[in-house]
Parts: structure tokens; sequence; C-alpha cells
């Protein structure tokens, strides 16, 4: 414990204000691939346990893309398209038949999806580790705000996932479309009863879901190794913010995911051989004081 | 007791037993007579390390297709039957029982990283073929006289060498440019504290100006270092060492590039040498110490070059470190087998194994040596090296010298109570 570093670090503006651009950047990612499981379970009632495996296939959609194209646009629409059109064949042939059915069920196609997904991308692109690269419009030398440092990169990235964050906010709040999916969520029975095509509306939320996962996946690809079952780490820390922020609650997943990375920024100057565990500590402590999460709706 | 006429009597009961063990007996027989000889190789090709048994296996396979081409060892030829252990220390220990018993293998290579190594030691222990270790660089798997098996061997670089020769460069870098002030980032698992810790003791011990200011352990396979590159931010050290490897120090390496970490911390890694590393990082900045893993301009030798040429032609990559290791081995063994007109008992290739000398392009004067005493490799290239941006990715090596390494190994052993 480094309780006297940590408050130096708080009370000065340079380390304050590079730890807290770090957390923002580490929960950020976060954010958009618990969002995209938050979506899932919050319409569909189902948890995608194979969430991971979308951040993985994003990132190599990206990559991929990237080395054909060299654009980085590309790559990204690419990682997110890709990534989603996958989620809706997945939702349609495989998790649709488990809906309703014991959790043991959907945890054994989940994992499946998982299994088989390794070996394809590792058929497919190889076992050993690739990384896209940093475009060349980012290469510039990181930002100087009151004495802290941010990368060029990472201020794209944090404006990136506020921006889907708040377009995903503003379409399930404030459209036509998020009413009837809120109704979804609700009333199923009713929403077909209007006519409405259940079935298809399923699948675009679980593609939805499946293109914040793929987006993460395409955003991390520059900076972070592609290896085959990359999905996984992330998929439990992406769980943690599910946790403490609610299931069901985007609003709740990006207060997690600011506050995971807040955890991880600050604990490993006060507490850097127990980072991981802040984590742990932290959702235990939430699901002791607020069993349903710090934004998700409280069942009877 | 049954007394009836189907009754089976003592003798027919020993009979019969007889001519089962027999049977059970016959396929390892038979492969011990067959043409062939079948070579086992418990390895990891699946995970996040993949790379360290896929570059193994085609190390072998390329060394095995030119022993074969060059007619064998006493009308034998060799045959590479590998199996993957997914870096399980008890899947390793299952494959390589089965590699002897089920497939017939007379000789195992054991391409598992330490933990697997371990338990494929074991396994020879009980069932004593030849067995070379090509991967494990923990030095008490052959150092430790408690774990000596008569049949196994270690062809590979090893934690103590490497921290002897890392100590000596990083102290005369830190005295020659003043760098007091470090910090570490490794692994948060056995082999990198280890690694880290023995690191700092040689390079304190030939100078005693250096402190630790700060270290970091990021977990083992995590896929961000934000946190640990901004503490490094916040505490400025001058030199930084690091254990990480792997897709690990490529993640590393490239978030720490967006802080331009490194024109500012002099780095020393142990494994940023490794060809894929350097090929893997877009953005490699020039000036990082690095020791050597492997690099066809060092030891400049032809025979070096044309390992080089003949593996990448195979792997589509450069050679790894554990490729290196995995090719030099198969040297050993083929000189074994030319020595005993292939026969391959684990006494009889243990007994040529032992202090035997090769003239390898490997080796930093002209031979390598499986040393008696422990079993293991020496000689090999300990050498720190300078990171470029373009291929060779590392260049200006400064060898140390192995009497050095040699000299420190032995008080360490003494300290340790191995010798």
């Amino acid at each position: 414990m480094n309780l006297d570093v940590l408050a130096g670090c708080v009370t000065t503006a340079s380390c304050f204000v590079t730890q807290v651009s770090t957390g923002l950047i580490v929960g950020m990612l976060l954010f958009l691939v618990a969002s995209g499981l938050s979506l899932i379970f919050g319409v569909l009632g189902v948890v995608n346990f194979a969430h991971g495996v979308f951040y993985m296939l994003g990132a190599y959609f990206a990559f991929a893309a990237y080395e054909v194209t060299g654009s980085f646009i590309l790559a990204l629409l690419a990682g997110a398209a890709g990534a989603g059109l996958l989620g809706i064949v997945f939702e349609r042939f495989f998790m649709s038949r488990v809906y309703g059915r014991d959790l043991l069920m959907q945890l054994l196609v989940c994992y499946a999806a998982i299994l088989i997904c390794d070996d394809l991308v590792k058929i497919v692109f190889g076992a050993d580790y690739k990384l896209m690269g940093m475009p060349e419009s980012f290469a510039a030398a990181p930002v100087e705000v009151m004495g802290g440092f941010i990368p060029g990169y990472y201020i794209f990235m944090l404006a990136m996932a506020l921006g889907i964050g708040a377009v995903l906010w503003l379409g399930i709040n404030r459209t036509r479309l998020g009413k009837i999916i809120r109704a979804l969520a609700i009333n199923p029975q009713m929403v077909g009863a209007l006519g409405i095509n259940t079935r298809l509306l399923y699948a675009a939320v679980f593609g939805m879901g499946c293109v914040l996962a793929g987006t993460a996946g395409a955003l991390a690809a520059p900076v972070r190794t592609l290896t085959p079952g990359m999905g996984l780490s992330v998929l439990i820390e992406s769980f943690i913010v599910t946790v403490i922020g609610g299931m069901g609650s985007i609003p709740g997943a990006l207060v997690a995911a600011v506050l995971i990375g807040l955890t991880r920024a600050f604990g490993a100057i006060g507490f850097p051989l127990f980072t991981d565990g802040l984590m742990f500590a932290l959702m235990g402590l939430v699901l002791i004081l607020r069993p349903s999460g710090l934004l998700g709706t409280r069942t009877a | 007791m049954s007394n009836g006429a189907n009754a089976i009597g003592r003798r027919g009961l020993l009979g019969g037993a007889a001519a089962g063990a027999a049977i059970l007996a016959a396929p390892r027989i038979a492969g011990a007579q067959a043409k062939v000889i079948r070579v086992g190789m418990p390895t990891v090709l699946s995970g996040r390390v993949a790379i360290l048994g896929t570059s193994s296996r085609t190390a072998v396979q390329y060394a095995f297709s030119r022993m074969n081409e060059a007619g064998g060892f006493g009308g034998r030829t060799l045959q590479l039957v590998e199996r993957d252990s997914k870096g399980r220390p008890d899947e390793a220990a299952k494959v390589t029982r089965d590699l002897i018993n089920n497939d017939g293998c007379e000789i195992i290579i054991d391409g598992e990283a330490s933990s697997g190594g371990f338990a494929v030691h074991e396994v020879v222990r009980d069932l004593p073929v030849l067995c070379v270790h090509t991967n494990s660089e923990t030095s008490s798997l052959t150092a430790d006289p408690k774990l000596h098996v008569k049949t196994a061997f270690r062809c590979a670089r090893q934690g103590i060498h490497d921290a002897v020769a890392g100590g000596v460069y990083a102290s005369t870098i830190s005295k020659q440019r003043g760098l007091k002030r470090w910090m570490t980032c490794s692994p948060d698992y056995a082999y990198g504290r280890d690694n880290t810790a023995e690191f700092l003791e040689f390079a304190r011990l030939y100078d005693p100006a250096i402190e630790v200011v700060d270290q970091v352990w990021p977990r083992l396979f995590a896929p961000d270092y934000t946190e640990n590159i901004t503490k490094a931010l916040q505490v400025r050290p001058q030199a930084m060492y690091s254990a990480l490897w792997g897709g690990d120090l490529v993640s590393f390496m490239e978030q720490s590039n967006l802080y331009r970490l490194f024109p500012n911390v002099a780095l020393f890694s142990s494994s940023l040498g490794d060809p894929p590393v350097l090929t893997a990082i877009k953005q490699l900045p020039p000036g990082l110490h690095t020791a050597y893993r492997y690099n066809r301009t060092y030891p400049d030798k032809p025979d070096n070059t044309a390992f080089a040429d003949g593996f990448a032609g195979l792997a589509k990559h450069e050679p790894t470190n554990w490729a290196w290791q995995n090719y030099v081995a198969c040297q050993f063994i083929g000189e074994a087998l030319k020595r005993t007109n292939g026969r391959t008992e684990g006494a009889a290739l243990a007994a040529e194994l032992k202090g035997m000398q090769i003239s390898s392009g490997l080796a930093v004067d002209e031979k390598l040596t499986m040393r008696e005493s422990d079993h293991t490799l020496i000689g090999y290239p300990t050498a720190w090296g300078r990171t470029v941006p373009k291929a060779p990715f590392v260049e200006d090596f400064a060898p140390i010298a192995w009497s050095q390494i040699l000299e420190m190994e032995t008080q360490w052993k003494k300290q340790k109570g191995y010798a």
C-alpha cells in the first residue's frame, strides 16, 4: 500500500489528469463491450457468454481490413459490421433456439461458439499474435493537459465511445424504434400482437450488442495484440462492469466502466499489488449494498 | 477355489501372464528395431504462446529433414511425433507417457515451457528414454541435484546465465550513463518475479548505485498496460527492466509508444530480441537494450545464416529463440545417434551426450557444450544489443564472457545449496 504516493498523485494536477485519463481509457473500451452485454440481457433476457468472441472478431476483421485497404475508417467499419452480422447469424441459428431454456443450455451453446470461433480464427489468421499498428494520423506526440499527457489516439477512442454511448441512449430513449425495443423487453407478446416482427427485432438487438463489442475490438486493435481467445479476459471484466452497473442498464454500464477504470488507474498508484483485487472488492461491495447494481432495476 | 475341468492352474496362469507381457511389450520391441526412429515432442501448439510450439516443431522438422537426407543413422531415419499439451503440465505428462508407451517414441524432445518441462522431467525419471528439454529456462531444472535425471538434458538458455549476462551489461550502461533510478515492469507469475529478482541481484552486484524506485506486476496476458505506463510517467525512472515477453511485450511497447515513454527511459528487456516480437512491433524505438534471443546476424557465421534461411523457408518467419534451441538439440541428438550407430537406449545416448561438444553456427566461439556435471548447454549467445527500427532490428551485440558467467553461476549454486 502506497497511500502517501496516492495522496500525492491526487493532489498533483499532472498526475491526477494522467490517471483520470487512464481510467477513462480503460473504462470506455469496457463500456462498449459491457453496454452490448447489457443491451442483449435487458431486451432478450439472455446472458451472452460468447460476447467476448465478438470483441475478438471485431479486432480481427479490423486487422484484416486494415491490411487490405490501409484505411483505419474502413477497418473500424469492418470490425463493427462483421461482428454485428455474425452476431445476427449466431442469434438466428443458435441462441434463438435456447431462449427461455435452462441457463446451462445457453451456457453450453455459448461455450461451443467460443471454442469454434477461437479455432476458426486460429485456422484463418494463425495461432501467433498480430498487431494492426497505429494509423499515421495518430502518430503525433501526446497532448499535454495541465502537465499530464494524453495520447491523441486515446482522445479519439474516448470520443468514439462517448459518441456511441450517446447515440445508443438517444436511440433507445428518444426514437420510435427505441420505444418498441423497450416495449419488447417488457412485454414481447404485446409487441407481437401489434404486428411487429419480434424475431427480427431480437436479431437486430443481438446484432447491435455485437456491433458494440466489435467496435471495441476494432478500437483496441491498434494498441493491443490480437490472439485467438483474446475475448476471454475482456468478457470477465465486462461481467464485473455489468454486475456493478446493474444487469440491463446501459447508463449503469457507463458509470461502472468508468469506476472500474479509475479504480485500476489509481489502484496502480496506491495499491500496486492489489489492483485486480480492487475490482473484485468493488463488485463485492456493490453486491452487498445494492444487489441489483448501481443503476439496475430492483426486483421484488 | 474351483477344481473344474476349465480351471486355470498355477503354471497356466504364469504362462498366460508371460505371454500377455510379451504381447504388450511387442510394440516397444518392434519400435526399437524399426527402421524409423520416432521422436516424441510434447509442446504447446495452441493458446497465446502457440508460437513457442509451432516454431519449435518447425525447427525440429527442418533439422530432421536435413539429417534424413544425409542418410540417417545406421540405416535409420528420424520421424517427429508431436502432441499439443495446451500448456498444461498434467497434459504434458500424459502426452509424454502416451508418446513413449503407445506411439513407440524412443527419444523425447521436450518442447514445453517451464511448468510443463518439470512434469515431463518426472515422466522420464520413470520411463528412462533420452529426453532433451528445449524450452525451459528455469535454472533449477538442471541445477538442482535433487531433480537430476540420468537421461534428461537441457538444450536451452537458462535464467541464471541470462541474469549474470544482463547484470554485467546493465551495470556497464548504468555506470556510463549514470542510470541510478530503476523501475521494473514484469508479469506477475513465478518466471516474471524470479527473472526480475535475479537480474536486479546481479545488476546491483556490479553497480551498487542502482536504486529500485518502483516495481509493477501486470498480470500475465493482460490486454492493457496503460495504468503501468502512466505510473512510470509519475515515478520518472531513468531506466526500466522488463521480463514481459511475446504478445504481452508487443502490447506494452505499442501502448508505451503512445506516451513516448522510451525516449526518456532506458529500457532493458529480457525478451525484446525475439524476432517475432521485433517484427510485430510496428514502431520499434531505437536504442532499447535487449538480451539476445535470436538474430540471423549474430553469431556472424555462415551456418547461422543458413539455419535462418532454411527455417524461414519453412515457417515463413524468422527463427525464434525456441527455434534455435530445438535445432541445436537435434544436432546434439544426431551426433549421439551417429556415435551409437542408431541405437536409441536412453542410457547409451545419455553416455554420449555427457560433455559432448559440437561445432555450431549458434556457438559464441567454435563449439557448444553439453556440460557433463549438470546436463545443460553452455557456450550459447548471451549477448545484449540495441534496437534499430529496421531489420536486423538488433545490432551492436556486446558479448559477455562465458568465464565470467560460469564463475558467478558457481557462486550462485553454492548460495542455493546446489553445489
